[in-house]
C-alpha cells in the first residue's frame, strides 16, 4: 500500500531518509533547511530505526561527523544551505579524496556571503566544479519536487556505495519549503554489522579482525607518483559515473525548433513557458538535467542538431549555461536568462527572453 | 668462572618484557628522542592487554602524529586538521559497542579543532582523547601553538611568545574538566620509566571510564620536541621538566565520582 502525505521538501527528504535505512544524520540550523532536523529530531528515528541524529556544534563538525560515520561503511547524510555548504567544502573534499560515500543536502539561498534566506540556484558551479580543494567531483542529482527529495535519498545513498563517492542533493528553497503531496518510499531495515561488514569489509573501519590486515581510511600520500595515481583512480570513477548515470528530463522536444535548459525548481517554472510559448505558435521544448554531474552533455549535444537556439535558464547570473554552450559547441545560439539574489523568474519573462535573445524579435 | 653468552640469555623463560605485536614493525616517523614513540607503544600495549584490537576504532589528527596509522595495528580513520573529535564522535554513537579514541597534538586539540574539542567533551561522548603537548607545532617546522610557554621562542615568535599580543598558553586541559560530560582528565608524561608506567595505567583507566559510558577522558601526555625546540633529547626532558611542568602540572585533574 502506497503512502502519500503532503509534505514539505524539506520534510519528506527527512522522512525517506529514515525510510532508506540511513544510520545517522549530522546537522546544523540555518534557513532555509532547518525543517531537516526539526523532522528528524521530533520524529525520533533513533527509537525506531536506530538512526541517529545529532545536531552538532557546526557545519564543519557535522561534516566530519558524516566522514567518520562513513569511514564505518554507515550510511551518514547532512544538510545545509548555502553559506554552511562552503564550511563543509573541507569535509567533502576529504570525503572525496578518502573515497567515502555519504549524502549533503545544499537547500540554496541566494548569495554571496550571507545573502539572502530566499531560493537561488547559484551554488551550481561550487556543486559540479569541485567546490573544495583538489581534484574531484560530486555526483550531483537536482530534485524539481517534493516527490523527487524523497526518491533522491535511497538512490543517493546506492550511488555514494556503488562508488564509494559523496554525492550531493542540489535544491533550492523554493522545493525544500513548498508543499506537494509525496509518495513516500517503503521501508527499508539498516544494515546489521554483519551486512556492513560483507559489503564493505575490505576498506571500512569496522574493527581489525584476525581474519583480515588493518583498515585505513586516509586521503594523505606524501609520495607524488602514488597521489597521482590515486587521482587517475578517482578519475576512473567519474568517467563511469559520466557514462552511466547521466539522467535527465525532455518535455515537449519531439518537434521543437527552440529548446529551454533548466534544473531544479526553475524546469518547474519552465514547463509553463513551454505552453505559453506553444500557445502563441513557437514550437519550444525543454531539457531538464536530473544529474548536474555528470551532466546530460551528450543528449544536449544531439539536440542542437535539431533546434534553432537554446535559452539556459537559472536562478544565478549563468553557470550551467557554460556547460550547455561546451555540449552545444558552437553548433547553435545558447543564451542565458536568468535572475538571482533570491529573485524567482516568472513564465512570461521567460518566454520574453526566449523570443527576444534567440528568436529575434 | 663460566662465561654468560648471548644464547644463554635469549631464552623464553628469560623474557621479561617485549615489544607489543600492535604496534607494526617498522621504523616510526618521528624525530629520535621524541615521545610519541613511547605514547604510541603504551597505547597499543593496553590495547593488547584489554583484548580489545578487534573492538577498537582510532583516529589520528593532522600533525606529526598525521602517520600513527602507518604504526598502530588497529582500524584508523585519519581526520582533518582539528576534526579528530568530530569524527569519533560519530563513530562511537553509531557503533557503541566498541572503544574508540583520537590521538591529537596541542595545535590540532587546541587552536583549530577548540571548537570540536569542547564540544565532544561537553555532550559527553563516550571515547578517549590521548593529547600529547609539546608546545609547538613540529610537523609543520616548529611554529608558535596554543600551548607555547610565554617567552618561549618559536619559528612564528622568534623573540619569544610575547603574551600581551600572542595570549598566553591555553590549559585546554583544565577547561574541559570544568565540563560535566568529562569524567576522566589527567596529565602525565612518557620522559622516565616512572611517568611511561602512570600514563599506562591513565590510558587504560581512561578506556575503561569511557567504555562504562562514563564520557569523555582525555589523557594529555606533556612530552618533548627537541627538534622543534632545537636541543638534544636529553637537553629538551630536562627543559621540560623546568619550563613545562611548572605550567602544566602533572597529575589527575579529575576523577570520577565513585573513586
Amino acid at each position: 500500500m502506497k503512502e502519500l502525505r503532503l509534505m514539505k521538501g524539506n520534510e519528506a527528504i527527512a522522512e525517506a531518509a529514515i525510510r532508506a535505512g540511513a544510520d545517522g544524520y549530522f546537522g546544523y540550523p540555518i534557513t532555509p533547511q532547518s525543517e531537516i532536523l526539526e523532522y528528524l529530531m521530533a520524529e525520533k528515528p533513533y527509537e525506531t530505526t536506530g538512526m541517529v541524529v545529532l545536531q552538532a556544534e557546526s557545519e564543519v563538525a557535522a561534516i566530519n561527523m558524516v566522514y567518520g560515520g562513513a569511514s564505518c561503511g554507515k550510511k551518514c547524510w547532512t544538510s545545509s544551505s548555502s553559506p554552511g555548504i562552503s564550511l563543509k567544502q573541507e569535509g567533502i573534499s576529504y570525503m572525496a579524496g578518502s573515497e567515502l560515500p555519504g549524502i549533503i543536502v545544499n537547500v540554496v539561498r541566494g548569495g554571496p556571503g550571507l545573502g539572502t534566506i530566499q531560493p537561488s540556484q547559484a551554488d551550481y558551479f561550487q556543486a559540479t566544479k569541485g567546490g573544495g580543494h583538489g581534484d574531484y567531483r560530486l555526483l550531483v542529482l537536482a530534485p524539481a519536487s517534493v516527490q523527487e527529495m524523497a526518491d533522491f535519498i535511497p538512490l543517493g545513498f546506492d550511488l555514494a556505495f556503488k562508488y564509494r563517492n559523496p554525492v550531493m542533493i542540489l535544491t533550492d528553497g523554493v522545493i525544500g519549503q513548498m508543499m506537494e503531496k509525496v509518495e513516500l518510499p517503503e521501508f527499508t531495515p539498516r544494515w546489521t554489522e554483519e551486512e556492513i561488514v560483507k559489503m564493505s569489509g575490505d576498506w571500512a573501519t569496522t574493527g581489525k579482525t584476525p581474519d583480515r590486515e588493518r583498515n585505513i581510511i586516509s586521503s594523505l600520500i606524501l609520495d607524488s607518483a602514488k597521489q597521482e595515481k590515486h587521482v587517475k583512480k578517482l578519475e576512473l570513477k567519474y568517467k563511469a559515473m559520466e557514462a552511466d548515470e547521466v539522467r535527465y528530463e525532455t518535455f515537449q522536444c519531439e518537434d521543437a525548433e527552440y529548446l529551454l535548459v533548466a534544473f531544479g525548481s526553475t524546469a518547474r517554472i519552465c514547463q509553463k513557458s513551454v505552453d505559453i510559448a506553444r500557445a502563441k505558435g513557437i514550437k519550444v521544448g525543454l531539457l531538464r538535467p536530473i544529474t548536474l554531474y555528470p551532466f546530460p552533455t551528450i543528449p544536449i549535444h544531439e539536440l542542437a542538431s535539431q533546434v534553432k537556439g537554446m535559452l539556459v535558464v537559472e536562478m544565478n547570473l549563468g553557470q550551467m549555461v557554460e556547460d550547455v554552450r561546451l555540449a552545444v559547441n558552437g553548433k547553435v545560439q545558447v543564451e542565458h536568462f536568468g535572475r538571482c539574489g533570491g529573485m524567482i523568474p516568472n513564465p512570461d519573462e521567460i518566454v520574453k527572453n526566449l523570443v527576444s535573445k534567440i528568436i529575434g524579435g | 668462572m663460566a662465561v654468560i653468552t648471548r644464547e644463554d640469555i635469549i631464552k623464553p623463560e628469560n623474557l621479561v618484557y617485549k615489544r607489543t605485536s600492535l604496534l607494526v614493525d617498522c621504523a616510526l616517523s618521528y624525530c629520535p628522542g621524541c615521545g610519541h614513540g613511547t605514547a604510541h607503544r603504551m597505547l597499543m600495549e593496553v590495547i593488547e592487554e584489554m583484548g580489545i584490537q578487534s573492538k577498537t576504532i582510532g583516529v589520528a589528527p593532522v600533525g606529526c602524529s598525521v602517520l600513527a596509522y602507518e604504526f598502530l595495528d588497529i582500524d584508523v580513520q585519519q581526520a582533518a586538521h582539528g576534526r579528530a573529535p568530530a569524527l569519533a564522535t560519530a563513530i562511537k554513537r553509531l557503533m557503541p559497542e566498541k572503544y574508540v579514541f583520537t590521538y591529537q597534538g596541542d595545535g590540532d586539540l587546541a587552536a583549530i579543532g577548540t571548537a570540536e574539542t569542547i564540544h565532544a567533551c561537553n555532550r559527553g561522548e563516550n571515547f578517549v582523547i590521548i593529547f600529547i603537548n609539546n608546545g609547538i607545532y613540529g610537523m609543520t617546522g616548529g611554529q608558535m601553538a596554543p600551548t607555547t610557554l610565554p617567552h618561549m621562542r618559536a619559528s612564528t615568535c622568534p623573540y619569544g611568545r610575547d603574551t600581551e599580543t600572542m595570549g598566553n598558553p591555553l590549559k585546554i586541559t583544565e577547561l574541559v574538566a570544568t565540563l560535566p560530560g568529562t569524567c576522566y582528565v589527567t596529565r602525565q608524561a612518557v620522559h622516565t620509566p616512572g611517568n611511561v608506567r602512570k600514563t599506562k595505567k591513565a590510558l587504560r583507566k581512561a578506556f575503561e571510564y569511557s567504555y562504562a559510558k562514563k564520557g569523555v577522558s582525555l589523557v594529555e601526555i606533556v612530552s618533548n620536541c627537541n627538534s622543534g625546540w632545537k636541543m638534544t633529547p636529553v637537553q629538551s626532558n630536562k627543559w621540560m621538566e623546568e619550563n613545562m611542568f611548572p605550567y602544566y602540572p602533572l597529575g589527575d585533574i579529575k576523577v570520577p565520582a565513585a573513586e
